[in-house]
């Protein structure tokens, strides 16, 4: 029903620019290299014990048993190391909530009003904040930077690859789609509420989605009637001149910037995160989504989706989530540590371990550990190859990236991670991190160790 | 007057029923004292206290058995500083009683003491305890912006008035809280230096009330101040000011400790740090970074953890771990969420020795570990039900689901 009605709208395209902000991103040098002997987590659920691994030009070539050059192959001994695919963090305010977190660095939340889908986290996003070393320490390779949740829609998301460049556009993940970040609950009702205007209810919250999504619902007709004008003008054998003239003299719309992200979504070019805890919440957004015709993306945050796991996994909805964060709202009371374990229980859930933290983004492992021994001892079978999926495949799937990214299948790009052990553990340090085949980090070479403009030349009488 | 009232609440109201005797056996034993670690121990609990801890003791009917089975065994765990039984739920404020604002005396307010609501019966004692842990440091927060009140070291026994330790003043000290407070953190210094010469001396009282100045009197005596600090240049100006005016002073927050580290060994100051620290996130922590306890344990400095968190206070065992794992001791990294702080504020010894209160954990595995589990809780000698509101929870929702809602399961 939701296709048929996407792909009925995406026959008539808009006559906006297509990428404005275009990505300029370029992977950085690298070599061939072959990795042996690592526990690989491939990824889409298999490990593979003694195993090796091969990337060149950029790309997974194989893994397990393939044909390597004789000549210019760097080979990097991992025994007793293990290797996954590059972490991914779908929920990171990085750059847009930047260190130091001065209010001059405030920049996620447009909170002046409840609809700000005209907003582009891009357009806030800090390049210097210290936190993507950090976080590139932690292995992420991949990450969203989200608008903040003050607003019911909050503006378009990033996805970049973590890639310590100067501006964003050297680091937008080529080809992503963008997101748009959208909040249920306390946060707008609040935000709206404590200052006396709509909304201050879940019900208001509610209200002002649907009075949204018509009017993008009514900015499409309008485009497309324009368009249908225009193609009748224009069409048949003869292009005279009395048809040219009447076919300048008809107006486009006016060009609308909410309006344009609305419609991505309501054409299935833009997906929506949802920042979302209650299940009974969730529930009422999947019926919104199918009364406007659209996919649901990810619910974020999501503390309750524990009791709507069957429904999330019918629906294709992932859930991004905490391992053990809770109590801090109402919304928030009723988290529970297997939250994570549950909803990837029924068949073609996505469970995802996301950070929305500075701190926490640096050890998504180890929020991925805790989760999944709390699964263990909940009794369900959970095994460090399915765990590693809540932080790659899945996180892929949600920020639309699978193919291209999450796991180590030939073909994809070398998003890599060496851990000097096994990852799911309060020890365990990414090692080397691979992005696009290129070593950007290396643990034991500080060439390989990037600092930030920030943070350069701070504290010179106290270095130790 | 303050202490006579907890001795009488204490009287009225003992939580623990001591139950049978309890023997654990084949235990890896980290006993967070000279003993050090002693493995495949048996540990025999009488009365809630360690009677005798030596290989195969003798057992009879009476005696309920627990067996380790190599695995580790330690002290109840500390929660860091939290607001444990005063906050239900940190955003809906008229459930939270760990701070004041717009207090009509526009006055400082040590004598602000969290502990004279302490809530036993909070969800969030037993999600935190069914984890490992056995105690906190209640902390008063906001107040005045300067001094924020009074608390101490409370037991997750379930006991009303179970308190341990010494009084502890919080006291902020920061550019960040200095925003209220002036806009400059000169004012905070300002301020302190007056209302201790009034509470020390016969000045007229204008910014404290008597029982005010008694409160900073006591704690002067008797208590300690925990001062809120990041940057170097706050801790050195909190360590004058404690010599100064002889004073008891902890550091909370101590992101720039690392520097000042042997300044720190020499006055003998303790540290309550965040270990998973490393980022500038502001002006008053450019020096963060993740082997501040490895640095600050080397010079001697006393190292405690806290993540400030309440509802997700377990996660302090995660930060110890972390310690352990960028270059502090495994030791004095379990120390740092044990012994330490009970020695710091002036608790119970919490290392496990005979005659020592049997306040201690069963793990599945290393404690340190984030995949580790804490199977036995025991407090006073009683194993815990390992029960919590988030255990019932999991339970109703774990299970398929039947023709009946789930409001039918009762787990």
């Amino acid at each position: 029903m939701r296709s048929i009605f996407a792909i009925i709208l995406s026959v008539f395209t808009t006559t906006v620019s297509a990428s404005p902000f275009p990505s300029t991103y370029q992977p950085l040098p690298s070599s061939p290299t072959l990795i042996t002997n690592a526990t690989i987590l491939t990824g889409d659920g298999r490990r593979l014990d003694e195993a090796d691994m091969y990337i060149s030009d950029g790309k997974v070539i194989w893994v397990g048993e393939g044909a390597v050059p004789t000549e210019g192959v760097t080979t990097i001994d991992a025994s007793g190391k293990w290797l996954t695919p590059g972490i991914i963090d779908v929920h990171s305010h990085l750059g847009v909530y930047p260190s130091p977190g001065v209010s001059a660095h405030s920049d996620g939340n447009e909170a002046t009003a409840p609809v700000t889908a005209e907003v582009w986290a891009e357009h806030s996003v800090w390049p210097q904040d210290p936190g993507f070393s950090r976080a590139m320490a932690g292995g992420i390779t991949t990450l969203q930077i989200l608008p903040g949740s003050a607003n019911l829609f909050g503006g378009r998301s990033v996805t970049l690859k973590n890639i310590p460049q100067n501006t964003y556009q050297g680091m937008k993940f080529p080809g992503a789609p963008y997101g748009l970040k959208m909040a249920c609950g306390e946060n707008p009702k609040r935000v709206y509420g404590g200052r006396n205007q709509a909304p201050s209810t879940r019900m208001g919250n509610v209200a002002a989605y649907r009075a949204s999504w018509i009017r993008a619902q009514r900015y499409i007709r309008d485009w497309q009637q324009y368009e249908q004008k225009m193609a009748k003008q224009t069409s048949g054998a003869e292009t005279d001149s009395n048809s040219a003239l009447a076919a300048a003299l008809i107006k486009p719309p006016k060009r609308d910037l909410e309006l344009e992200t609305l419609a991505g979504v309501l054409k299935g070019e833009i997906l929506v995160h949802m920042h979302c805890y209650r299940a009974d919440e969730m529930m009422t957004i999947l019926d919104m989504a199918d009364e406007f015709g659209y996919q649901l993306g990810t619910f974020h945050h999501g503390v309750e989706a524990y009791k709507i796991a069957d429904e999330l996994a019918k629906n294709n909805v992932c859930g991004a989530l905490w391992a053990d964060w809770w109590g801090f709202k109402m919304e928030a009371y009723d988290g529970i540590q297997e939250n994570i374990a549950i909803v990837d229980r029924p068949e073609n859930s996505c469970a995802i371990v996301h950070s929305d933290s500075e701190e926490g983004i640096q050890r998504l492992n180890q929020e991925a550990a805790k989760a999944m021994s709390k699964g263990q001892a909940a009794g369900l079978d959970i095994p460090p190859e399915r765990a590693i999926r809540w932080i790659t495949s899945n996180a892929a799937k949600s920020l639309g990236i699978a193919e291209q990214t999450g796991t180590l299948a030939p073909g994809k790009m070398a998003d890599v991670v060496i851990w000097n052990q096994n990852p799911f553990s309060v020890y365990a340090k990414a090692e080397q991190v691979f992005i696009d085949g290129a070593m950007v980090f290396d643990r034991n070479d500080q060439t390989l160790q990037p600092v930030s403009d920030f943070e350069l030349g701070q504290l010179l009488e106290a270095a130790p | 007057m303050k202490r006579q009232f907890f001795t009488l609440l204490l009287t009225l109201a003992c939580p623990i029923a001591f139950a049978q005797d309890l023997l654990i056996t084949g235990a890896k034993l980290h006993t967070q004292s000279a003993a050090g670690i002693i493995e495949n121990t048996d540990i025999l609990i009488k009365d809630g206290h360690i009677e005798r801890i030596a290989p195969r003791i003798p057992t009879n009917k009476m005696i309920r058995v627990i067996d380790a089975g190599g695995r580790p065994v330690t002290p109840a765990l500390f929660a860091g500083v939290t607001v444990s039984g005063l906050s239900e739920v940190d955003a809906v404020s008229e459930a939270v009683d760990s701070s004041y604002r717009e207090l009509y005396t526009e006055l400082m307010h040590p004598e602000f003491d969290v502990r004279m609501v302490y809530n036993p019966h909070s969800s969030v004692i037993p999600i935190t305890r069914i984890e490992g842990f056995g105690f906190t440091l209640l902390a008063a927060r906001g107040g005045d912006k300067t001094l924020s009140g009074q608390g101490g070291l409370v037991r997750f026994d379930g006991g009303y008035s179970s308190f341990e330790g010494k009084p502890v003043i919080y006291i902020q000290t920061s550019g960040r809280s200095a925003g209220s407070v002036g806009g400059s953190r000169v004012a905070h210094w300002m301020l302190l230096n007056q209302v201790f010469d009034e509470a020390m001396t016969d000045e007229e009282l204008t910014l404290i009330t008597p029982q005010g100045a008694t409160a900073l009197k006591t704690a002067t005596d008797e208590g300690i101040f925990l001062f809120n600090a990041d940057r170097a240049a706050d801790i050195m100006r909190v360590l004058a000011f404690a010599e100064e005016r002889e004073l008891s002073a902890v550091i909370h927050g101590g992101s720039e400790a690392w520097m000042v580290a042997e300044s720190l060994a020499a006055a003998n100051v303790a540290v309550i740090l965040n270990p998973l620290k490393n980022l500038p996130e502001n002006f008053e922590s450019l020096g963060a970074r993740l082997d501040n306890a490895a640095i600050l344990h080397k010079a001697n400095v006393r190292v405690i953890f806290s993540s400030g968190e309440t509802h997700n206070a377990r996660k302090v065992r995660q930060l110890a771990g972390n310690a352990a794992a960028n270059g502090l001791p495994h030791s004095a990294a379990l120390a740092a969420i044990s012994s330490t702080p009970a020695a710091v504020f002036g608790g119970e010894p919490r290392s496990l020795s005979q005659g020592a209160r049997a306040d201690l954990v069963i793990w599945s595995g290393d404690p340190l570990e984030v995949t580790t589990q804490a199977e036995h809780v025991i407090l006073s000698g009683v194993p815990d039900t390992m029960v919590s509101r988030q255990t019932l929870l999991r339970d109703r929702y774990l299970d398929e689901a039947t023709d009946m809602p789930r409001a039918y399961t009762k787990p």
